[in-house]
């Protein structure tokens, strides 16, 4: 059998060879250990020795060739062999050095929030979490840290959150630490006045209708199991229905602003005021339009009085497209109300109070409720704030048209 | 393929007068040779895989040195330790390495000694006493002082064989561990195969005594010079070492003059020695001279030093064929082993 | 536990667990330049020599890396192996047997060998030791994959680490505290083992975590003082081990602190702050970070001579005090 001339390995990681030179050819008679030709490396050039004694045949490598290691490039034929045809030398095909595929769960890129897409908002990680569980983007978020830079403390500010408790304030004299809700008011309602153009609309609204509707649904409420009436519905309930009856009705005040556009919203989600110790919520009751004034009266019960003891989930007061304040059970004859941006509108309700009113030039006494609207300007304008109070009053004073 | 056979020597002592001779057994003399067989045709087996491209990284073969990795091994019990050096497969060899289990290191496979894990420079055997061939020039040696320690602690009657080339005796943990060795007369015995270079700086140039052997007598301990391709001068020397250490006198240096007649490593150009040396040491072969020692003096048949021959080759070409069908370890396990199970980490 | 309850120093400590360990195994011995009559460089060791014997209490020659290279030997051949570098910074002539051998022996011998070897190493500034006798080069160490990286705080800590070190099977450096040995505090008299990988949460707080390591635990504390009559609610956490990290801890307290400062003494670039910031930084730890992550860590240059310099060029108090008041008022 023909001894094999293979093109050795003779470096790490080394793949291939190149032949730079033989000093033998065809025919030649070598003896064992005599040069046969040298590889071209990096190093100095590597020598390559005969491995056995005979006459070289078959090369099949030339100078500048490059072989893969591991490769014959020659025969060596013994006595008594002769070169009859080329023998294939089965090349045996270089191991490849194993690399480790690249791990799927490499580096992933941060994908901005799209809030910030219209630019930079530094926030810290807490922050952001914070604005996109409430809802509420960074954009419309001041920070107080570095650069600008949005904290949580400035996003629970505007979300009315309690959730972190923030180290307290030291002072000399008795100060009372601000919680989450009071900064929350603080810096809404300050913004809020700052830079909302209000203006005022008034209404009076009787209300003897309503109280005799109200006096005979509540009459004929059917009972439950317990022999208790199934709704027990408030002025305020009436209240709730009637603004929202209103805003479906003018749907251009049924608003919020945004820079980059005002939105008109489908639903009639009314906030409502609820005072709790310490500050106010305004759980929000969602498509107040489409809901029947029990449903009404269930929904607020249970929101005013999970509100009272802290219990209401972020998006069970966040949103709304307006907001009811009323603060009639104090007596209040007649207030105005600070928006609650982004809404559009907020309806400031008094008491009901008994006056004598002209009626064909006679003086008639009639109970009446003081309302206010207050309208953004840049959203609403007089006559839409008008239209909208004008509605409003029709169905306090005439409830059976919201049933139409 | 091996060189023409060194005549056997006549003139001196009848070589089966030496102690050599009169401790080991025919059987036991014959076991020595198909080590030293078993060395070369693994050494060259080795030598043509990596060429073909078939194995990892570099080695640093032992071709030429095979009398004093198993004269030095071939008095040892299980129970004794050796460390060794980054030309370490004779070594490993001689203390009763399987080659095929070595080759499947070598090829990175999962049955290898270390599964795969270490390749040709941390080949080790624990449980038959090989702490591990050493990828730092001079690692093992501290290490094999350490081991002997333990075995002094434990009043054992073992001892730890240090195998280290020329070059490390250059090193700092070479001085220490051997003074410490000696101040505290513990059973290890330093085997130096000095094959006269570093990698390319020969003794000449790189250390400033003439013998490593010169350098025993700074660590008060019998430094002995044999002649590295001689099996049976090496074998008495260690003998004599290891007695010196179970009976509790301490180190001992003793320096197998060798060659190695290939490079340092497969990249080796060999330029910094000449081909007229290569080829003189060439003549003075350890298998060619022990092959003769043993026929001359009838402790083997022509015929039984060829069949040892080749049972060596087959044993070989078996090894190499089970290391190429062996498991390559999954990309999953790369941590494995780093620490012991069960304990944080 | 009725066991009594007395107070010793972190040195006493220490030197009650090489007793215990060496009283329980047979196999446990010392060595360690002039730790045998000399009692020691800090006064560790003390008598041990007398009470245990030369032959396991082993003073050696001035060799460390032959030193070290034996004790992975005798790890190796079934001994317990205790070494002590007479300073931490000489643990750098020993980085051949450390890293290349002890570190690496099981790995690339596929699991076949355990390494069993404890390394002691005095370490810090504040002596005047100056620059090659006072490094903290803990994270140097804890980079290397095969080792484990404690640092005991306190004597008790010190104790029960060591003890957990020793029982451990693999190689563990023990980084002590030189202005650390004088320190007293309570030590149980029985045995017993802190695990290693587990930090300690040495003080809670809501507003901001602190994770410190060794000498740097009582400076946070002293700190976490101050700071309470301002209102600021410090917690603070004792690593205890570097490597491996109890991240579980560290990340549970910065989701509920929100704010996290790292102090120690090690240099502040590259060291095991940069390790923590970024491992809370790839947790879910990182959703809850309002602040960005304070390092106070060692200066950028070796340890001065100069006390004021040498007490500059590491994290004080008040400087802490500072710091970590600023992170949580939304400054930094």
């Amino acid at each position: 059998m023909p001894v094999e001339v293979i093109l050795p390995k003779v470096d790490m990681d080394m793949a291939t060879g190149k032949i730079a030179k033989w000093h033998v050819k065809e025919g030649d008679a070598v003896r064992k250990g005599a040069l046969l030709f040298e590889i071209e490396t990096d190093k100095a050039a590597m020598e390559i020795d005969a491995p056995a004694d005979g006459i070289i045949g078959n090369i099949t490598a030339a100078e500048g060739a490059v072989v893969p290691v591991g490769q014959t490039v020659a025969l060596i034929y013994q006595d008594g062999e002769t070169a009859e045809k080329p023998i294939v030398a089965e090349s045996i095909p270089p191991v490849r050095p194993i690399t480790p595929a690249p791990r799927p769960d490499a580096v992933t890129t941060a994908v901005l929030p799209a809030a910030s897409a219209s630019g930079h908002f530094p926030a810290t990680p807490l922050a952001r979490r914070l604005a996109k569980q409430g809802g509420i983007s960074l954009e419309n978020i001041a920070g107080s840290g570095p650069r600008g830079r949005i904290a949580a403390i400035d996003v629970q500010t505007v979300l009315a959150r309690p959730a972190f408790p923030q180290p307290a304030e030291e002072g000399g004299f008795e100060v009372i630490p601000l919680d989450g809700m009071r900064r929350t008011i603080a810096q809404r309602l300050t913004l809020s006045k700052q830079t909302v153009p209000h203006f005022y609309l008034t209404v009076n609204c009787g209300l003897a209708r309503l109280s005799e509707i109200r006096e005979i649904l509540n009459a004929q409420a059917p009972r439950d199991a317990r022999k208790l009436p199934v709704w027990k519905l408030s002025i305020n309930d009436f209240i709730i229905k009637a603004m929202a009856s209103a805003l479906k009705q003018v749907p251009d005040a049924n608003v919020t602003w945004a820079e980059e556009g005002i939105r008109r919203h489908r639903n009639c989600d009314v906030g409502v005021a609820v005072a709790v110790e310490g500050g106010l919520f305004t759980p929000v009751v969602r498509a107040a339009e489409t809901k029947s004034l029990s449903q009404i009266s269930r929904e607020m019960k249970d929101l005013a009085g999970r509100a009272r003891v802290r219990k209401l989930l972020p998006s069970e007061y966040q949103g709304g497209t307006t907001t009811i304040s009323n603060l009639g059970m104090y007596g209040i004859e007649q207030f105005t109300a600070i928006i609650n941006p982004p809404q559009a509108t907020i309806l400031a309700v008094g008491a009901g109070m008994e006056r004598f009113v002209p009626i064909k030039g006679q003086p008639v006494l009639r109970t009446q409720m003081t309302c206010t609207l207050s309208c953004d300007h840049r959203a609403v304008d007089g006559a839409l704030g008008a239209q909208l109070l004008a509605a409003f009053r029709t169905f306090i004073e005439e409830p059976a048209l919201m049933l139409a | 393929m091996m060189a023409k056979p060194a005549a056997a020597t006549k003139g001196e002592t009848a070589s089966n007068q030496r102690p050599f001779y009169a401790k080991f057994t025919p059987e036991q003399l014959k076991e020595a040779l198909r080590r030293m067989c078993l060395i070369r045709r693994f050494e060259e087996g080795a030598e043509e895989a990596y060429m073909r491209g078939l194995i990892h990284g570099t080695m640093h073969l032992s071709i030429g040195q095979e009398a004093s990795a198993v004269g030095a091994t071939m008095a040892l019990r299980k129970t004794d330790y050796i460390t060794s050096t980054h030309r370490g497969h004779g070594h490993c060899i001689g203390k009763g390495a399987d080659p095929k289990l070595m080759f499947a290191e070598f090829f990175g496979k999962e049955e290898g000694y270390c599964r795969g894990r270490g390749g040709s420079m941390h080949i080790a055997d624990v449980e038959s006493g090989n702490l591990g061939a050493n990828g730092i020039v001079a690692g093992g040696i501290p290490i094999a002082v350490g081991a002997a320690l333990a075995i002094k602690k434990q009043k054992r009657d073992d001892v730890a064989l240090c195998f280290f080339g020329d070059g490390a005796t250059n090193e700092g943990a070479f001085h220490e561990a051997l003074n410490m060795a000696s101040i505290w007369k513990l059973p290890v015995i330093f085997v130096c195969e000095n094959n006269k270079y570093g990698m390319s700086v020969s003794t000449e140039r790189s250390m400033a005594v003439a013998n490593v052997a010169d350098r025993a007598s700074a660590y008060n301990m019998p430094g002995v010079i044999v002649d590295g391709n001689r099996i049976e001068d090496v074998a008495e020397a260690v003998m004599n070492a290891i007695a010196r250490a179970r009976e509790g006198q301490g180190p001992t240096l003793v320096e197998c003059k060798t060659y190695r007649t290939r490079g340092h490593s497969r990249s080796d150009r060999n330029r910094y020695r000449t081909k007229e040396e290569i080829e003189e040491w060439k003549l003075r072969d350890p298998i060619g001279h022990f092959e003769a020692e043993l026929v001359a003096n009838g402790i083997a048949t022509a015929d039984e030093v060829a069949a040892i021959f080749a049972a060596a080759d087959a044993e070989i070409a078996a090894g190499i064929e089970f290391a190429r069908n062996g498991t390559d370890p999954s990309p999953d396990d790369v941590t494995r082993d780093v620490y012991t199970p069960g304990n944080p980490a | 536990m009725n066991a009594p309850v007395r107070e010793l120093t972190y040195a006493q400590a220490i030197q009650e667990a090489l007793a215990i360990a060496m009283e329980a195994d047979e196999r446990v011995f010392i060595m360690g330049e002039d730790i045998g009559v000399y009692g020691g460089a800090f006064q560790v060791t003390g008598d041990l020599v007398h009470r245990f014997g030369e032959d396991r209490v082993m003073d050696t020659p001035i060799s460390e890396l032959g030193a070290a290279g034996i004790a992975v030997g005798a790890a190796l051949a079934g001994s317990r192996p205790i070494l002590e570098f007479q300073f931490s910074d000489f643990a750098t002539l020993a980085m051949e047997q450390i890293v290349n051998q002890a570190a690496k022996m099981r790995f690339m011998l596929g699991g076949k060998v355990s390494v069993p070897l404890v390394m002691r190493l005095p370490s810090g500034s504040g002596t005047g030791a100056a620059a090659q006798h006072s490094q903290s080069l803990e994270a140097w160490l804890a980079h290397v994959p095969g080792l484990k990286v404690v640092q005991p705080s306190t004597p008790h800590d010190a104790k029960g680490l060591l003890l957990a070190a020793i029982d451990d099977p693999d190689p563990v450096m023990v980084f002590e505290h030189k202005l650390l040995y004088k320190m007293k505090g309570e030590v149980p008299e029985e045995a017993y083992r802190i695990p290693i990988g587990k930090a300690a949460v040495r003080r809670e707080g809501r507003h901001v975590t602190i994770v410190a390591t060794s000498i740097m635990v009582h400076r946070a504390l002293e700190a976490a003082e101050i700071l309470a009559g301002e209102g600021i609610e410090a917690e603070v956490i004792d690593l205890r081990t570097l490597r491996p990290l109890d991240t579980a801890t560290i990340i549970e307290s910065v989701k509920k602190t929100t704010r996290l400062a790292c102090v120690y003494e090690g240099v502040k670039t590259l060291g095991i702050g940069a390790e923590i910031s970024a491992l809370i930084a790839e947790s879910e730890a990182f959703d809850y970070l309002d602040a960005p992550i304070l390092r106070l860590g060692g200066v950028d240059s070796p340890i001065p001579y100069n006390p004021t310099l040498e007490k500059a060029a590491v994290p004080q108090t008040p400087g802490i005090i500072e710091q970590v008041r600023n992170l949580v008022k939304g400054r930094i």
